[in-house]
């Protein structure tokens, strides 16, 4: 065969010496790097992803994965994954794939906002003993609520609420189908979810009966596939997401490639085995946003009314967008940035197209101010959360919460090494492969996502302490808690922010 | 049987009206003057038979899960949308996107359809959706297919009359879609084969054109009298080759 | 909406008083009680808002103009003319204070908005706080900074008694009275960023720095409102009007929104109330004030008192017959009611409420 000429990415190397011919890391490796070659472990370098399971479970610490240190040419234009790219191309006539969020090097805003402080003038708040609150509703809110007074002096309600979704915190899971990661991973997620007091989203796979428990935390999501969609389906959750786009591939549908297509999750798509099932670009009931607010409506219809929200990829026209997804009737508008990740996606999709997150959830929340429908609609903001100090600058810059994806795979164990696409995932997660998902076991990994989101929900209160707020909402659009660094006017300007030094 | 007048009422207001017969066990219920009402019957359960009088309007029966509507004219887009179980007979003709991603039951159309009909259509062993067209349809029919049967009639037309628009069965990766009367592979998708249906494709036809019949009082014998072809995903992973891993 | 602004930020002490029976009392009660927290403030602004001090005018808004550029002053009166009827218009009486070399031209108009003003269906209120923002934000040296009826805020740069001297406090007689010492921490003297910020009826005396308002700021502005002060007391000023006469909620839940219960006291409630509490703190989460804060607000059938839900600001509150006092400090009160029936501070978030019988 015709040896590729895309150089591998990653070198594979095991010290021979220190090797005790344990073999564990041909088990481990779910990309068949490794096999037996009589007396040493023989490496099929090329094939390494550099996802590390090797690394982990090599008791001798044997193996170490480089960089291929050979490239090309060094230039300043014609960069090493460009001219890979080509070759590949050149090779297969096809459109690169790639998993996760874009990898390349554009400017992070959440990087050049700096959180203020309490100084003299306003007290700091000791978050550990005295009372700081972080529990978030979304969901339409009216802009005024009247109440009566009963006999007994107390206030009661005139008009029902719309219905909300409780968060004990403004953190939540974004949408990862079945079928895109294991069973087992939506699990963790589910474990998680409960436990933490936030929500869960099924993605566009269908709902799996092993998370029928944890439907108090679950929204379920209808994309243009229609995976898995039923009235049971419907009002398993606590809401229901009108999927129109995701920011790792706006504008385009979805793609689950054949070799994620096992039996169960055949089953739960209701499609043929091995086949590649496609989310088409568009929902085909939705060319419009007049055909949108049909949809809306369709579904409230068939769940008596529960929150609908309608996730959108950040593009250039994001606010005005957004404002009819307000109109239309959505309860929860969910922004995901160009950052954010994916299971599989073309790379030029990934790397090209949409906004990142930070403009767009300024650009929307100003906009439904300008129009006074702020608190018609909820704001998720998601793509590329990385810490709770990106998530508190969000909800700073006007989210009501935010989503996180990568964040939680990779206390799975994920390492960010973006080949989720080839469904080989050796930690388990992004795979249908029985003997890699069995390596996750549910109960023991969700511990480790409870701990990061009660690490975040402690960091949160933290930051409310020094900003001298105890509760959420008071942070929730307080721009003014926010200043640049390094950002041009302009940027300063979109984003409401001032500059450090103002 | 209970006899709702739809007339002036908001969508919110009749479907309210119709959910509470249903809650109260009718099983026969006649709505007169329905013009435009959206989202007649979605997500409803039941084994109710509902008789609409009149133009009903978008997402009729979508999300349905078990009864049986029948529209004694025409139909407007997106009706059984994602719909679960339960049967729509529509005795005129029915507009764009009908049936988009339906799992289950069977939605059968005297007159003509749209574009974009049966458009990822799913299917499992047991649950396989079946929609009817008497006459003919518009572009992108069976788009995205994986799974279930489409039928096209083409009642009225005469031999050789093409049935389907452009793009029959684009990315088709399950189910089938048999057409009686003529296919022009220039129409098709690239992912669509074409062939001769065979016995258990013919047993299939026969049932479900038995029961199309049924609702419109026609004989099946005479509209079994013309040959079928059969249109099949020639490939289960028709984009197998597009990506370079 | 602007974003490029700097925030005023200020320490202080406030005191206010309430006759229930509308027994009128002098000016010089609170400038004597006033006075006594002197340390609160730095001399750099004090205040006075009264209630019930114009009678024979009761039925006409009560703007008080100041005019930094004089030049103004024809272009506001045109514009009252043209919109309002202005049954009288004088100089705010002053008195000459050594330690005030310079003072805006102070002016005073008695008007009512013209019937034909009123035509589209908009209230008369609503009607004068559209002038009001417009004047403040749009013309530039000259600033409503009272328009209520039989009510009037003074104040200005300069300590309580100097301010009280030169506005002649002594001489009004109201059954309300609120006032201010201000402790500003960077604002260069300006007579219109001194306490009570006052909106139609509504007057505000306030202590602390509200954390939240860059929030509290974007939602009023949602509703119409131009913050062109950058001070807390004016976002509250305004959050009270939306909240108390806009949206027609009790002063009660109104305090409930601004200094919302806890939710785990919420979650104890009896299942009515907790489920009206939870949509009061759901729908105004931009409302909350929050950091440390006490709050005098008189309108026009009481004086409310409150202060944050963690009392990072003190206030104490006394009776004594028909009066109710509230102030930042016990002997604030003690100085102009030594022996008071009653003497509390109020829980945090607990609001004290004494309306007029």
């Amino acid at each position: 065969m015709f040896k590729s000429l895309a150089p591998p990415e990653y070198l594979a190397t095991i010290d021979t010496v220190k090797c005790i011919r344990c073999k564990r890391c041909i088990l481990n490796c779910g990309w068949g790097v490794y096999s037996w070659g009589g007396d040493k472990v023989l490496i099929a370098t090329s094939k390494c992803v550099k996802c590390l399971r090797c690394y982990h479970y090599c008791p001798e610490e044997a193996i170490q994965i480089h960089d291929n240190p050979t490239r090309f040419k060094a230039n300043a234009c014609w960069g090493y994954n460009n001219i890979r790219n080509i070759k590949r191309q050149a090779e297969s006539g096809g459109i690169p794939l790639t998993g996760m969020g874009s990898d390349l090097p554009y400017p992070i805003l959440f990087d050049n906002l700096l959180i203020d402080a309490c100084q003299v003038t306003n007290p700091s708040i000791d978050p550990l003993r005295e009372p700081m609150e972080l529990r978030t509703y979304l969901g339409k809110k009216p802009s005024s609520v009247s109440f009566v007074d009963d006999k007994d002096g107390h206030v009661r309600l005139k008009e029902k609420m719309p219905p909300q979704i409780k968060l004990s915190m403004p953190v939540m899971f974004s949408p990862m189908s079945f079928g895109s990661i294991s069973l087992n991973a939506q699990k963790v997620l589910a474990i998680a979810a409960k436990e933490c007091g936030i929500v869960m989203n099924t993605g566009e796979g269908g709902l799996h009966e092993d998370l029928f428990p944890y439907r108090e935390n679950i929204i379920v999501q209808v994309a243009s596939g229609r995976f898995g969609v039923n009235p049971d389906y419907l009002n398993a959750g606590v809401a229901v997401e009108i999927k129109i786009g995701q920011g790792a591939k706006p504008g385009i549908g979805g793609h689950l490639p054949g070799e994620k297509i096992p039996l169960e999750v055949a089953r739960a798509r209701m499609i043929p085995v091995g086949t590649d099932a496609l989310s088409p670009a568009p929902q085909h009931d939705i060319y419009s946003i007049e055909d949108l607010r049909q949809l809306i409506y369709a579904i409230k219809e068939a769940t008596n009314y529960k929150p609908v929200s309608v996730k959108i990829a950040a593009v250039h026209n994001v606010a005005a967008i957004a404002s009819g997804i307000v109109r239309a009737g959505a309860d929860i508008v969910y922004l995901d940035g160009f950052r954010g990740g994916t299971g599989a996606a073309p790379t030029i999709i990934r790397d090209h197209l949409g906004i990142p997150i930070e403009h767009a959830i300024a650009a929307v929340d100003d906009r439904l101010r300008q129009e006074g429908i702020r608190n018609e609609a909820s704001i998720i903001a998601a793509g590329g959360i990385r810490s709770s100090a990106d998530a508190a600058k969000a909800i700073a810059l006007g989210a009501d919460a935010v989503a996180i994806a990568t964040t939680a795979l990779i206390t799975m164990g994920c390492t960010v090494c973006g080949k989720c696409y080839t469904g080989n995932c050796s930690w388990g997660i992004t795979t249908q492969r029985p003997e890699l998902t069995a390596r996750l076991d549910p109960e023991v990994y969700a511990e480790r996502l409870i701990n990061l989101v009660h690490a975040w929900e402690h960091e949160l209160k933290e930051i409310l302490g020094a900003l001298g707020i105890n509760a959420i909402e008071s942070l929730r659009g307080n721009r003014e808690r926010l200043r640049g660094v390094g950002l041009d006017t302009q940027t300063l300007d979109i984003l409401g922010v001032k500059p450090a030094g103002r | 049987m209970t006899e709702i007048n739809a007339k002036g009422l908001r969508f919110k207001e009749l479907n309210e009206k119709i959910r509470a017969a249903v809650a109260k066990g009718e099983k026969e219920i006649t709505v007169k003057g329905v013009n435009g009402q959206y989202y007649i019957g979605d997500g409803l359960r039941g084994t109710a038979t509902i008789a609409l009088d009149g133009v009903p309007g978008n997402d009729l029966a979508a999300f349905m899960d078990g009864p049986t509507i029948v529209i004694s004219g025409n139909a407007q887009d997106n009706i059984g949308n994602t719909m679960n179980s339960g049967r729509v007979v529509v005795k005129g003709s029915a507009g764009d996107v009908l049936g988009y991603g339906m799992r289950g039951g069977r939605i059968h159309v005297l007159g003509d359809v749209g574009y974009r009909v049966g458009i990822h259509m799913k299917g499992l062993k047991k649950q396989s959706p079946t929609i009817v067209v008497g006459g003919k349809a518009g572009d992108f029919f069976g788009e995205y297919m994986a799974g279930g049967v489409l039928i096209l009639l083409g009642l009225n037309e005469k031999d050789g009359a093409t049935l389907a628009g452009d793009y029959l069965g684009t990315g088709m990766h399950g189910g089938a879609i048999y057409i009686r009367g003529a296919v022009d592979k220039g129409f098709c998708g690239a992912e669509v084969g074409i062939t001769e249906p065979d016995a258990e494709d013919l047993a299939t036809i026969k049932e479900a054109v038995g029961e199309f019949c049924k609702d419109f009082g026609l004989k099946p014998e005479e509209v079994m009298k013309k040959p079928f072809k059969k249109l099949y995903p020639a490939s289960l992973r028709p984009y197998g080759n597009l990506y370079a891993y | 909406m602007n974003h490029n602004y700097q925030k005023d930020i200020s320490g202080c002490g406030l005191t206010g008083l309430i006759n229930k029976k509308r027994r009128r009392v002098s000016g010089s009660e609170i400038v004597k009680s006033l006075c006594l927290m002197n340390d609160r403030g730095n001399g750099l602004g004090a205040g006075y808002a009264a209630y019930g001090i114009y009678p024979d005018m009761a039925d006409f808004y009560a703007f008080h103009v100041m005019y930094d550029d004089p030049g103004m002053r024809h272009e506001v009166e045109d514009h009252l003319r043209g919109n309002y009827h202005v049954e009288k218009t004088e100089e705010i009486p002053t008195a000459p204070v050594k330690a005030i070399h310079i003072s805006p031209l102070l002016m005073r108009y008695f008007v009512r908005p013209l019937k034909e003003r009123l035509a589209g269906g908009i209230g008369s209120d609503d009607y004068v706080v559209n002038t009001v923002m417009r004047i403040n934000s749009e013309s530039g040296g000259a600033f409503v900074f009272s328009s209520g009826k039989n009510m009037g805020t003074f104040k200005g740069v300069g300590n309580p008694a100097d301010i009280a001297r030169f506005f002649r406090i002594e001489e009004y007689e109201g059954y309300i009275w609120t006032a201010h010492t201000r402790f500003p921490t960077n604002t260069p003297g300006w007579w219109g960023g001194a306490h009570p910020f006052a909106l139609l009826d509504w007057s505000i005396v306030h202590n602390g720095e509200i954390s939240s308002y860059g929030i509290n700021k974007r939602y009023l502005e949602m509703y119409g409102y131009k913050l062109t002060l950058l001070t807390d007391t004016e976002a509250a000023a305004y959050m009270l009007d939306l909240l108390i006469r806009r949206h027609g909620i009790t002063v009660k839940t109104a305090c409930q929104a601004l200094a919302a219960p806890f939710w785990k006291r919420i979650d104890a409630m009896p299942e009515a109330e907790k489920e009206a509490l939870t949509a009061l703190r759901q729908t105004y989460g931009s409302a909350l004030l929050n950091g440390p804060f006490s709050i005098l607000f008189g309108h026009a059938k009481g004086l409310v008192g409150i202060n944050d839900r963690i009392k990072l600001r003190p206030l104490v509150a006394a009776t004594h017959g028909a009066f109710t006092y509230m102030a930042s400090e016990e002997s604030a009160i003690r100085e102009i009611c030594p022996k008071p029936d009653k003497v509390w501070s109020p829980r945090a978030g607990e609001p004290v409420i004494a309306e007029l019988e």
